[in-house]
């Protein structure tokens, strides 16, 4: 269909684009790669009266070193972040998870930013955020803030962005001694999660020292599964004792029952995939 | 791979790109929704969103007032203009065929039946006044389930009816004297085993939504429509709204897609109609996808109970099969036929002498259905091919070999089925073992036992599908018989332009399938010219007024024949021309490679059809009683239905602790008679072939409680895209089409009623040791994972 009308304007800085987001009120909303956003408008589940397109701001695109950490702009597609050297020496979970998002079209125009604020359950980014500790750097009307992927993502498509704030960049600690995976289960090459799990695992001599794990879409945010984690930090590097860790994936989600899968099959799914995803990333 | 064998010097049998692909592929053409009139007004549709509901009041006033906005009618203002809705298959005597006003009156009885209409300026100010059109409703009971429909008690979908039921037609080869009686059978029976199998309710997806576009302003109404039946669109335009036939002209221009999805007369059309009537200026509808998928007619959604007799030694004696079919709430165009379209195909390849059907068709406040891409026979092959596999297990046969013992040996044609059928040709056992050779059957085997012993968490499933289906709808008298109310016949005019070249007008009516290459092909060797001289008009009813469209399978194996025999007259005609022009006797004469000659003398002279085309043109020199023209119609009406058989292989992965199904290999040998361009039948092969392997994994059209469709986009209706399917291996047999001139069988709808057997019964297979006896379709990982969940808790279940 036809989305209902709206006023567009386009920024060429994260300064006017807070402003014009503070000049809409309510009713702004940030336009990026619009993969997410034009379905819900041209459905007319979403009515905005003003888009602020940041299509046109450079600074927030690009992926850059800092040190410790990556710097990934907001406005840098799934295509960019997926192919960027940078990305793929120091965060390559967050390389695997995005190329496996939609289609190739898709993955030229939707931004990493985009889908962290987007904040979709059966999103890939915001469970790989999570596992990574990424740290969101965010401008708005009182200036700029930084916000824990931990405390980022609140509910359902729900942020911790106000309506008149833009997400400029992400922090991703750089991973060394670390070996990731994200495994994502969908029966579909061109669609969503199912369940996803990222995984990063630091290993020493024949046990693990450290594990890292996220789930994707069991629950109306992604969530770490710290039952796993605990299990795993010092257990032999095995197969049993990995399964045996894998088994606690889904303690304390609360998964949905949905259109695609339902609750019972998604907690049965979270420990397969833990599984799966903690020996793919420890190289077992 | 494929086998492509090439005729020395001919075109038919080639490989030809098609001719009109390059216009199709770049969209540079006349889709409906290109095309633009001068003063056009735009129409978008309110849609109930209640399964079932009375209309107490509706106010447009708002919307009449809203930017842009010319007109806003309901049902109530287009009564008298509107039309109803024609229904042109009652299967039997007493088949409920309840009111259909094309904009509901007073009720709703699905989600998405049209109720308000907005007329605009442009499209987006009559969206956008959609939303202050405020539409009373007073919800009534809905009833979605079949057998709950067809119970004491239920709300009725139709009060008038006083009843769900729409039909209950039976076919018993004891009281039809086709066969014996399956009630004798059951009770002689050494092996019987029952099933019962769930068609889910699939959408035909066509990548085009439809759309149309009406100008009343000239001597006759046009309408240009996204349909496969321009013709019968056309007479039933006529008939339903009381226009008279020749002041309507419909075109059906490019067409992107239908899959029988367009084979339908539409509210919307109807619609449209009347509101360039009302208006007296051009309009245009175009849906959305989603208007699409909630409106336009679904497919399949079927109850099958199918019962299988045998003696221990793997002979089958009998079968019966009882069906519910979901009508949904109104009837489309053939809706109560589609079922019965399949009753014929329960036999399958095989010989048993007894059979008996019996389908109760039922309405339920859903969208209805109708033809879908094998319409009737792929429900049929499914269950019949299913039961087979289970018979197999019940015998401790291995698949193939049950089906070897029953099915009908290569020199019993022809052979005439418990179901009344006379199957032309085929050879059963040459397309199986060609498909075995090419799958490597015995290998897999092996492998699969290997899996099964080690207790892989990943098991080897094999799926074996064999069939024959009835095609080239089809013979004028036995749709007459089965109280269709029209015939089959197909039609070709071919006219010689003076210059040479050729324009051939078809009374098909392509929507992607490749016509204009294939008609080029036959015309060109019939005529000796040049593929590249041969034009293909089809789909205005002005440049064809006679013709019944595209569906079936029927195109190539029945216009086909009117096209040669079209040609065939072309020649006669020219015959004397050329003899005067080779001042030789016409007796004489013979035509080959081409041209015209004296028979028996090699290097003499030659006259082309051209020659003779451009000699008429002129007509200063013509023989007496020699008309001035070598234009020649033809219209054939087929003795018997197209029998295109084959044997379909399919290995699948199974993740058993996911649920994952993924093919490992899939192998189809069908023999589809000649082949006219082997291209074009690949083509055919692998989108059949996907879209049955669509409806065994992926897809299914499902409503909540209260009837609102939850399927409604492509994000929920799960098409699979080319990186879900695995590399098709295709080949062929050939057993030529005795009945036709060139032999061919149709092709279109041959690899979906195929296939989705073949890949279920590899699913099952897999499972086999884990207790699992079927999986209801579509087999996504969560209905296999819970499949086989529930077949542990029933036998305590490890592997085996
Ligand atoms: C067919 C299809 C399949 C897909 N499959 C997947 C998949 O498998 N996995 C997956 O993870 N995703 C998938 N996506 C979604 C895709 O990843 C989107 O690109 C992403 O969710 C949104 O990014 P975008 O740049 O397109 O954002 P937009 O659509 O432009 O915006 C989405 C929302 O985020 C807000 N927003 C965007 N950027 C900012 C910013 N910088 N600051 C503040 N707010 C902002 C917008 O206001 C809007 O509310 C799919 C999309 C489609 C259409």
């Amino acid at each position: 269909m036809i989305p209902a009308p709206f006023d567009y304007t386009r920024v060429a800085t994260v300064e006017d684009a807070v402003a014009a987001l503070a000049g809409a009120g309510e009713d702004g909303k940030v336009l990026a790669g619009g993969q997410s956003l034009l379905p819900m408008l041209r459905l007319r589940l979403a009515a905005p009266t003003m888009l602020v397109d940041l299509g046109g701001v450079a600074e927030l695109r690009g992926v850059r070193d800092d040190g410790d950490a990556l710097i990934i702009g907001a406005m840098t597609t799934h295509d960019e972040v997926v192919k960027h050297p940078l990305v793929r020496e120091h965060a390559p979970l967050i390389a695997q998870a995005a190329e496996t998002v939609g289609d190739r079209q898709i993955r030229h125009l939707g931004t990493f930013g985009g889908s962290l604020a987007h904040a979709d359950p059966a999103g890939d980014l915001p469970g790989v955020a999570l596992a990574l500790d990424a740290v969101m750097s965010v401008a708005g009307p009182g200036g700029m803030r930084d916000v824990r992927a931990s405390e980022f993502f609140v509910d359902y498509f729900t942020t911790a962005l106000g309506p008149g704030d833009v997400l400029v960049s992400v922090r991703v600690p750089k991973l060394t001694g670390w070996t990731t995976h994200y495994e994502k289960f969908h029966q579909m090459a061109q669609s969503w999660s199912v369940v996803g799990v990222a995984a990063a695992v630091r290993r020493s001599n024949g046990s693990i020292a450290e594990a890292r794990v996220a789930l994707t879409n069991m629950g109306v945010t992604p969530v770490r599964a710290h039952g796993v984690e605990e299990a795993l930090a010092g257990a032999p590097a095995t197969a049993d004792a990995v399964a045996t860790a894998a088994a606690r994936a889904a303690d304390g989600a609360s998964p949905l029952t949905d259109g695609v899968a339902s609750a019972e099959y998604r907690t049965h799914l979270a420990s397969v995939l833990t599984k799966r995803a903690v020996m793919a990333a420890g190289g077992l | 791979m494929t086998v492509t064998e090439q005729r020395p010097g001919g075109e038919v049998g080639r490989d030809r790109r098609r001719k009109e692909d390059a216009r199709l592929i770049t969209g540079r053409t006349a889709w409906t929704d290109n095309l633009s009139l001068p003063g056009m007004l735009h129409l978008a549709i309110v849609r109930s969103p209640m399964a079932h509901a009375r209309i107490t009041g509706i106010d447009v006033t708002a919307a009449r007032g809203a930017p842009g906005v010319v007109d806003v009618f309901t049902g109530r203002d287009v009564a008298d203009l509107q039309g109803s809705m024609p229904c042109v298959w009652p299967v039997t005597e007493d088949t409920v065929l309840p009111a259909y006003p094309p904009l509901a009156l007073d009720e709703v009885r699905h989600a998405g039946e049209p109720v308000a209409v907005v007329a605009a300026r442009d499209r987006a100010s009559a969206l956008d006044a959609l939303e202050l059109i405020e539409v009373d409703y007073e919800p009534l009971p809905v009833v979605l389930d079949m057998e709950e429909a067809l119970a004491d008690g239920a709300p009725l979908v139709h009060d008038a009816a006083g009843t769900n039921r729409c039909y209950t037609w039976i076919l018993d080869s004891a009281q039809a004297g086709t066969g014996a009686d399956v009630a004798r059978m059951e009770a002689e029976a050494e092996v019987v085993v029952s099933r019962r199998f769930i068609q889910q309710r699939l959408v035909p997806a066509f990548m085009e939504p439809r759309s149309t576009v009406v100008d009343p302003t000239g001597d006759q109404i046009t309408m240009w429509s996204s349909t496969q039946v321009p013709h019968i669109l056309r007479v039933l335009l006529s008939l339903g709204t009381g226009v008279p036939e020749h002041k309507i002209r419909v075109i059906a221009p490019d067409v992107g897609g239908g899959f029988g999805g367009k084979l339908e007369v539409t509210p919307e059309e109807f619609i449209a109609f009347a509101a360039a009537r009302r208006l007296n200026k051009p309009v245009k509808f175009t849906e959305s996808r989603s208007e699409a998928m909630l409106s336009a007619h679904h497919g399949r959604d079927q109850i099958q109970d199918i019962t299988v007799t045998a003696r221990r030694d793997g002979t089958v004696t009998g079968m019966s099969a009882r069906l519910l079919a979901n009508m949904g709430a109104y009837l489309g165009i053939i809706t109560p036929g589609i079922p019965i379209l399949g009753a014929f195909m329960f036999g399958g390849i095989y010989k048993f002498p007894a059979y008996r059907f019996e389908c109760t068709g039922v309405f339920t406040n859903t969208t209805k259905t109708d033809a879908y891409r094998g319409a009737g026979r792929p429900e049929a092959t499914f269950a019949l091919e299913r039961i087979m596999d289970e018979l197999a297990v019940e015998l401790g046969l291995d698949p193939l070999e049950l089906r070897r013992r029953n099915w009908i040996e290569r020199d019993e044609f022809p052979f005439t089925t418990a179901a009344g059928l006379t199957y032309d040709s085929g050879d059963y056992a040459k397309a199986t073992d060609r498909a075995t050779e090419l799958f490597g059957y015995d290998a897999l085997r092996q492998e699969q036992a290997a899996r099964r012993a080690a207790g892989d968490t990943v098991q080897l499933g094999i799926g074996v599908s064999t069939y024959t289906e009835m095609c080239g709808l089809a013979p004028s008298r036995v749709l007459g018989q089965l109280r269709y109310a029209a015939g089959g016949w197909e039609s070709a005019s071919v006219r010689m332009l003076p210059t040479g070249k050729v324009e051939v007008v078809t009374g098909t009516s392509p929507h992607g399938q490749g016509h204009e290459t294939a008609w080029s092909q036959i015309v060109a060797d019939q005529l000796g010219v040049a593929f590249e001289d041969v034009e293909v008009l089809h789909g205005d009813t002005r440049a064809s007024h006679k013709g019944l469209d595209t569906y079936g399978s029927r195109s190539l194996a029945v216009g086909g024949i009117a096209l040669v025999n079209a040609c065939r007259r072309v020649v006669e005609k020219a015959m004397p021309v050329a003899a005067h022009l080779l001042e030789a006797d016409p007796a004489d004469l013979e035509f080959t490679d081409g041209a015209f000659r004296v028979k028996g003398a090699p290097g003499a002279a030659t006259k082309t059809l051209a020659d003779c085309a451009f000699a008429v043109f002129q007509s200063h020199d013509l023989p007496d009683g020699v008309e001035s023209t070598l234009d020649a119609d033809a219209t054939y009406d087929p003795e018997n239905f197209s029998y295109p058989h084959g044997t379909h292989l399919c290995a699948v992965e199974v993740d058993t602790e996911t649920g994952m199904v993924k093919i490992r290999s899939y192998v189809a040998v069908d023999d589809v008679g000649r082949v006219i361009n082997p291209l074009i039948v690949d083509g055919q092969v692998h989108g059949g072939v996907a879209q049955g392997i669509a409806q065994a994994l992926f897809e299914e059209a499902r409503y909540d409680e209260d009837g609102n469709l939850m399927t409604g986009t492509f994000v929920e209706y799960t098409i699979p895209s080319a990186a879900d399917l695995p590399d098709l291996v295709t080949d062929r047999t050939e057993t030529p089409a005795p009945g036709h001139p060139l032999g061919a069988k149709g092709v279109g709808e041959a690899g979906t009623i195929a296939s989705t057997p073949a890949v279920v019964n590899a699913v099952v297979d897999a499972l086999r040791p884990l207790g699992v006896a079927d999986v209801r379709m579509p087999c996504t990982p969560e209905r296999v994972w819970s499949t086989i969940q529930a077949a542990r808790a029933a036998n305590g279940g490890e592997l085996r």
